[in-house]
């Protein structure tokens, strides 16, 4: 099935989200890398208030390339990076924020799938490296964080997007996970060919 | 500056341009083909938009991907070509330029004091140049940016020589079993065998750029080649790791010889934006460009 998501996305809707659907979002995306996410959770456990809501938005795995045209920040390329660095804390990041999706490539692993499933949050995997296309969704830069501290990969970018995808879904609140899924298999196929390799 | 000081330093910059925003030829056709015959809806996806993606860089002359890589290059200096060592000041130079003009994102890191900005760093190691002494008049301009998802994925091990070039072929299927989804397949995966602990890795970096899909010209090198592409391609791992699709678009092997205690095995990985541009510029300053490989 193809979804066509507005943000902020009802927690129903991501619900009705299953593993092999296409979606596109029209809102808010917000990116964030390891050290967005680090200083997100820093911030909040020590009570203060963050300069983004994460809340019912797309969390985007993305260090993009940004350039200033006559003073307005522009995106020159906004593709995903790969989801698995952010897997020690994306399930505390999404008990914390609730966002509805979080966006990257290559897939994550068990902790974001039961977080996803506890508190309806899917994933949606970007193809990667399609950086151009992701631009291409991106209608406006609507406001820039954590600049100077971090630097344009790792800060905090808040686009404005239509249309922006089309993303899979490989890990749905119904505790499916494709990329898992692929992988037991590849290692399954790996021990079948280590086995049977000749000299 | 002299004037073919100024030719090298357009021409490295010309280069990381179509490196970063022109797939080889050779490659998009071979993606195309995979498309095609990809049955899954998931894979055919995931290829339809690496394709599309490819056309918008090359139309606008915008970086393919946003992670334009540690900058590399490879360089053969021809023994009557008129510059020697201030080859490296201009490739800097050069780096610096494209990072503003193409533009490419700041990707050097000094773990101190952060990014630097400007994809140069640290005691004159980033760029990464790799030089080598060449017959001749030429120069030969290899650029290579890398990012970091498919430079994550590269293995090494130093394997007892009691397992032989069976051990060797386990190591590869292991490495691009663990590579898995995280470096944006489909592969492209050069393996250098032996040398110590450092050529070997040098030697499959190598590798990914031979000529695309020429087997070696070694011919028990190129059966190892051929077989070690099938396998991988049997792991199924898919383009983007979604299980359909090709695993990997070509796989290389570079040999040195070893010591007779070791074993030494590099395995180097490419995603599909394999990218890199190649130039040859003669020592009156002619330059010429090769855009298909
Ligand atoms: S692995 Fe390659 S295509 Fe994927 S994000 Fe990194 S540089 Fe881009």
């Amino acid at each position: 099935m193809d979804y066509h998501l507005k943000t902020p996305v009802p927690e129903d809707e991501i619900r009705k989200l299953k593993m092999g659907d296409l979606v596109y979002v029209t809102g808010t995306v917000i990116t964030a890398r390891d050290e967005a996410h680090l200083k997100a959770l820093e911030l909040h456990e020590k009570g203060e208030k963050l300069p983004v809501d994460f809340k019912d938005v797309g969390v985007f795995h993305c260090g993009p390339i940004m350039k200033k045209v006559d003073g307005e920040w522009t995106v020159i390329a906004a593709g995903p990076t790969t989801s698995a660095r952010m897997e020690i804390f994306q399930d505390n990041f999404i008990e914390t924020f609730r966002p509805a999706l979080i966006i990257g490539k290559g897939g994550m692993g068990d902790r974001t799938s039961k977080a996803c499933q506890e508190y309806g949050c899917a994933y949606g995997a970007f193809t990667g490296g399609a950086a151009l296309l992701a631009a291409r969704g991106i209608k406006k830069v609507r406001e820039v964080h954590w600049l100077e501290e971090l630097g344009m990969p790792e800060c905090l970018w808040v686009y404005d997007v239509e249309d922006f995808g089309p993303m899979i879904i490989t890990i749905d609140t119904h505790g499916n996970n494709m990329t898992q899924d692929v992988k037991e298999q590849v290692t399954a196929r790996m021990e079948k060919i280590m086995a049977e390799m000749e000299g | 500056m002299t004037e073919i000081s100024k030719i090298v330093e357009d021409t490295a910059v010309e280069l990381l341009r179509i490196a970063v925003t022109e797939l080889p030829t050779e490659y998009v056709k071979v993606l195309e083909e995979a498309m095609e015959e990809t049955e899954g809806a998931v894979g055919k996806a995931q290829l339809t938009n690496i394709l599309e993606n490819v056309v918008i860089a090359r139309e606008n002359s915008k970086p393919m991907c946003q992670d334009t890589g540690i900058v590399a290059f490879m360089v053969k200096l021809g023994d009557g070509f008129p510059l020697r060592s201030e080859v490296r000041e201009i490739l800097i130079k050069a780096t610096r330029r494209a990072t503003e003009e193409v533009p490419l994102r700041p990707n050097a890191v000094d773990m101190f004091k952060g990014n630097t900005r400007d994809n140069v760093g640290l005691n004159g190691h980033v760029p990464i140049i790799y030089f080598d002494l060449v017959e001749g008049d030429d120069l030969e301009l290899i650029a290579l940016p890398k990012g970091g998802g498919s430079t994550n994925i590269a293995a090494h091990r130093m394997l007892k020589p009691g397992l032989g070039m069976k051990g060797v072929k386990q190591f590869v299927i292991e490495a691009l079993s663990n590579a898995g989804s995280l470096g944006c397949p489909p592969y492209f995966v050069g393996v250098g065998i032996g040398g110590g602990e450092d050529l070997c890795m040098k030697l499959a970096k190598e590798a990914l750029l031979k000529p695309f899909r020429v087997r070696s010209e070694y011919q028990k090198v190129a059966a190892i080649e051929a077989e070690l592409l099938e396998k991988v391609n049997e792991l199924g791992i898919g383009a983007m790791g979604l299980g359909e699709g090709p695993t990997a678009l070509d796989l290389h092997v570079k040999m040195a010889a070893r010591h007779p205690a070791s074993l030494p095995v590099g395995v180097v990985i490419s995603c599909w934006a394999l990218r890199h541009a190649r130039a040859v510029i003669s020592s009156d300053g002619e330059v010429e460009i090769d855009k298909s490989v």
